[in-house]
């Protein structure tokens, strides 16, 4: 009953939006219930006992009442008891926030004061607003260019001191898309409380497109796109411009051209084949060349496979 | 127990005490009474205890909405620290064991003094010195650290930092000869028969204290100095940018903070135990247990500083360790609150101003013991870490502990300080708005913190608006209570009932065989202890054979001046 009215009190708990959330929520939970029921026990006896033997006469002399060691007893063994459970069971919370996942995507954080800087794994940084999938571990490898800070994400219950001159780390699964508050938690000097910052949490694919698309201006040329896309996907490391022979075709003069595929079919390279191409690269494979195209480039964007093909068109 | 004592005094026809054996400003300043020294220290605490109060207001004033209220981001930085500091450093540290300390604990064994009375003396100088300091520091250019001053900010601020640091270098050391003098005085200054389980469980908590005065202080000694020395000589000790190590100051602060926490915590409850003692005319429930796990505590509090830094950077086998003493001291100290409770079983509860600080304590306590449970666990400890939770946890800990029981203990002994009654009435109307103001201001900050607020802001998000205007009429209604005191208590001073010698029928030395006010040697002639502080029912020169009724014994403070208490 009790739990249930805390549970539902959203002026308790802030919204839980991580996968270790929900179990330091019930930790949590079950630490105020039992604090509330010993509390209000403490606390109830000393009222009885004021009101049941508040002094009648001035010249009363109360016995002396003997101790009983079983009782002594008892309220040793019992707290230290609950004291080991809570222990226990914030230990295992403790762990699980500890050890980050092996296959979690790591993204670089520094924090200065008084604005957190965020590097991506393709190179991509941004400032105070942190994008991350959701349903995917993720983990924050955090330096410090100045002082302490601590990276403090009330929704995931998660926070950790970020120091100068050493890597600190923090992981989180964020579960619902939406945006989280970032505090700066160690005090860092005259804009402490202003060294706020967001966590964005994109749905898996979402995050991909804005991957692709961050830090690129909305208006840049197509073809300008396509080599940047070029770069950053590393189309470069299967197909080159040179005409020389990579894992996978060369993109030097590809448009327009013939391909022989493996069933024997034909056909001529244009916009729709190189879409397809792209998309979808295990549909149709050019004669001579394995199948290993990752299937992953289905998530740019329209704009990036239009700058893509317009980057390989202009390949002559 | 010697009975003829207090008679004795009585007779004394111009009546001679120590507050008027000697007058003027001069004697005052090189007195070597303890009783004296205690109210010297009393003066010093209350005005550092004003000023920290109003840079409390302030503070709650600059929160009532979020951005700019009254100053700047960079002002509100300097008044919290400026609070803080001065509440730890120049109040809570000082303020038991100093003044309440100084005034009882030699009465309460039955010697004369201190053993060092010059010592003593100097004691109290040495803490003006160290506040001058201090304050040369901040009125030249402020303080923007927080009273914890970590690295490296600490080091790169052009705040006053190296005066700070240096003021609490020099008040280390009045905090270390005022334990060394009680140390040294409990174990060669017990009257005859003062066995070591007769002594008072305040002299018990005092001497607890004093333990970790001495052991504790030095360290933040040395660590203040290597800050000074940093900043001054560059010497590369804790600044990453000289080649040193942050996170080693933090080790080194906490290792002295965490037991200074057993600082301001044992001498309450020392006083604690008295209060419920007296006013339930009982003995405490456990006495040895309660004694002996203040000395406990007092050690094991040394082993547990690391709970500070669950998400600072040490290692989670650390973490891990810290974690389970802390668990370990908390049993101790909870098991205290259940014997104080116990002990009011079958009593015969007089409801006075001193106990109702007692029970309010023994409210607030408890609900800063569990939500200390809360931030020693591992798990919980993460989220709340810095937050308003810890802000709140650390209030009902401290201001319990030092403020709820100094009040108390203020409150039971003014009457034989100054021979003066309160006015009852206002007394404990204070009580109740001290203790209804100063859950207002902090109850919502443990739910600030559960949502998520961090500590130290100047500014915050919207929705945190309505729980931080809560808090601030709270600190209004805390601060009423607290001026209602100051004005009782010096209208007491100036025109209060003379108090009887035993005004609250009370089982200890200070109060069974000294006069109204205390002689200047304490003693007409050094008692000789027959029995325990709290065996009332033995306590002949308090009730007299056979219990019979001796309402002078327990006048209670209102109408004609009392009789002296009966001594037979």
């Amino acid at each position: 009953m009790y739990a249930m009215i805390l549970l539902q009190s959203t002026a308790w708990l802030p919204e839980a939006a991580s996968s270790v959330a929900p179990e330091v929520d019930s930790l949590f939970l079950f630490w105020a219930l039992v604090s509330t029921l010993l509390f209000i026990g403490v606390v109830g006896a000393m009222t009885f006992f004021v009101v049941r033997y508040r002094r009648r006469r001035l010249d009363e002399m109360p016995e002396p009442v003997k101790e009983k060691k079983a009782i002594e007893l008892a309220w040793i063994v019992v707290p230290t008891i609950l004291v080991l459970i809570v222990f226990t069971w914030g230990f295992r919370v403790f762990i699980k926030m500890y050890t980050a996942p092996p296959d979690a995507y790591e993204i670089l954080v520094h924090g200065y004061q008084w604005y957190w800087e965020f590097e991506y794994p393709n190179g991509v940084k941004t400032t105070n607003e942190l994008h991350v999938p959701a349903g995917q571990p993720v983990k924050l490898r955090m330096t410090s260019v100045d002082v302490i800070h601590s990276f403090y994400v009330p929704a995931f219950r998660v926070k950790q001191d970020v120091l100068p001159d050493r890597y600190s780390s923090l992981w989180f699964e964020a579960t619902k898309p939406g945006e989280y508050t970032v505090f700066c938690a160690e005090y860092c000097g005259t804009q402490h409380s202003g060294m706020l910052a967001k966590v964005i949490v994109h749905p898996r694919e979402e995050f991909e497109q804005w991957l692709e698309n961050a830090g690129v201006p909305e208006d840049m040329p197509l073809a300008e796109l396509g080599a940047k896309l070029y770069r950053d996907k590393a189309c470069f490391s299967c197909h080159s411009l040179d005409g020389s022979r990579l894992v996978g075709p060369t993109f030097k003069g590809l448009f327009g051209s013939t391909r022989t595929f493996e069933d024997g079919s034909t056909a001529v390279a244009d916009e729709n084949y190189l879409r397809e191409a792209i998309l979808q690269p295990g549909a149709r494979v050019v004669q001579g060349y394995p199948n290993v195209m990752p299937a992953s480039y289905a998530s740019l964007s329209e704009r990036e496979v239009a700058a893509l093909i317009e980057f390989i068109k202009q390949q002559q | 127990m010697a009975t003829q004592t207090v008679a004795a005094t009585k007779m004394a026809q111009p009546e001679i005490n120590y507050l008027n054996h000697e007058r003027g400003l001069k004697s005052w300043l090189l007195t070597l009474d303890h009783k004296r020294i205690g109210l010297l220290y009393l003066v010093s605490v209350v005005f550092f205890f004003i000023v920290g109060g109003i840079l409390a207001l302030l503070i709650r004033w600059e929160l009532l909405q979020p951005g700019q209220t009254i100053m700047s981001a960079e002002t509100y930085n300097h008044i919290f620290t400026l609070h803080g500091a001065i509440m730890i450093f120049l109040f809570l540290i000082p303020a038991v064991p100093a003044v309440l300390g100084n005034f009882a604990l030699p009465i309460m064994i039955g010697a004369k003094d201190v053993a060092f009375p010059r010592l003593n003396l100097a004691s109290w100088y040495i803490f003006w010195l160290g506040a001058l300091t201090m304050l040369v520091g901040i009125v030249t250019s402020g303080l923007d650290t927080g009273w914890t001053f970590y690295t490296p900010y600490s080091t790169m601020t052009s705040s006053g930092v190296t005066w700070v640091v240096l003021g609490a270098f020099i008040l280390g050391f009045s905090s270390i000869l005022t334990g060394l003098n009680f140390i040294v005085t409990v174990h060669k200054m017990r009257a005859p028969g003062m066995t070591w389980s007769r002594l008072p469980l305040f002299v018990w908590g005092l001497y607890a204290t004093s333990i970790v005065q001495i052991l504790a202080t030095p360290v933040l000694g040395i660590t203040l100095l290597l800050l000074a020395l940093e900043r001054i000589l560059k010497i590369g000790i804790f600044d990453p940018a000289l080649g040193g190590d942050p996170v080693l100051f933090q080790h080194f602060f906490w290792f002295y903070s965490h037991p200074a926490v057993y600082i301001m915590i044992l001498p309450a409850f020392g006083i604690i135990s008295e209060l419920v003692g007296t006013f339930s005319r009982k003995g405490i429930f456990g006495y040895k247990f309660v004694a002996l796990s203040s000395v406990a505590i007092a050690f094991l509090g040394f082993l547990v500083w690391g709970h500070h830094m669950y998400v600072a950077g040490q290692s989670a086998t650390a973490s891990t360790i810290f974690s389970l003493l802390t668990f370990l001291i908390g049993v101790p100290t909870g098991v205290k609150v259940l014997n104080w409770i116990a002990s009011l079983y079958r009593g015969s509860i007089w409801l006075r101003t001193p106990l109702l600080y007692a029970l309010a304590f023994l409210f607030v306590f408890p609900i800063g013991g569990f939500t200390g449970i809360a931030l020693g666990t591992l798990g919980l400890d993460v989220p709340l870490h810095d937050t308003y939770f810890v802000v709140a946890h650390f209030h009902y800990v401290m201001v319990s502990g030092g403020l709820l029981a100094f009040l108390g203990g203020l409150h039971y002994w003014w009457p034989k300080m100054f021979g003066r009654l309160y006015n009852e009435k206002l007394a404990q109307l204070a009580a109740l708005l001290i203790f209804v103001g100063f859950n207002v201001t902090f109850f919502p900050q443990f739910i600030l913190g559960t949502q998520g607020m961090p500590r130290r802001y100047f500014d915050y998000v919207p929705e945190f608006t309505l729980l931080h205007q809560l808090s601030t009429v709270g600190s209004w209604i805390l601060g009423a209570g607290l001026l209602l005191v100051a004005a009782y208590l010096l209208h007491s001073l100036v025109k209060g009932q003379p108090a009887p010698a035993n005004p609250w029928g009370a089982g200890t030395l200070e109060w069974t065989h000294t006069g109204r006010i205390p002689s200047p040697h304490n003693f007409e002639r050094i008692p000789v202890v027959t029995r325990g502080p709290y065996d009332y029912h033995l306590a002949e020169e308090i009730f007299g054979n056979g219990h019979q009724g001796q309402e002078a014994a327990v006048t209670p403070a209102q109408g004609q001046a009392p009789q002296p208490e009966s001594t037979r």
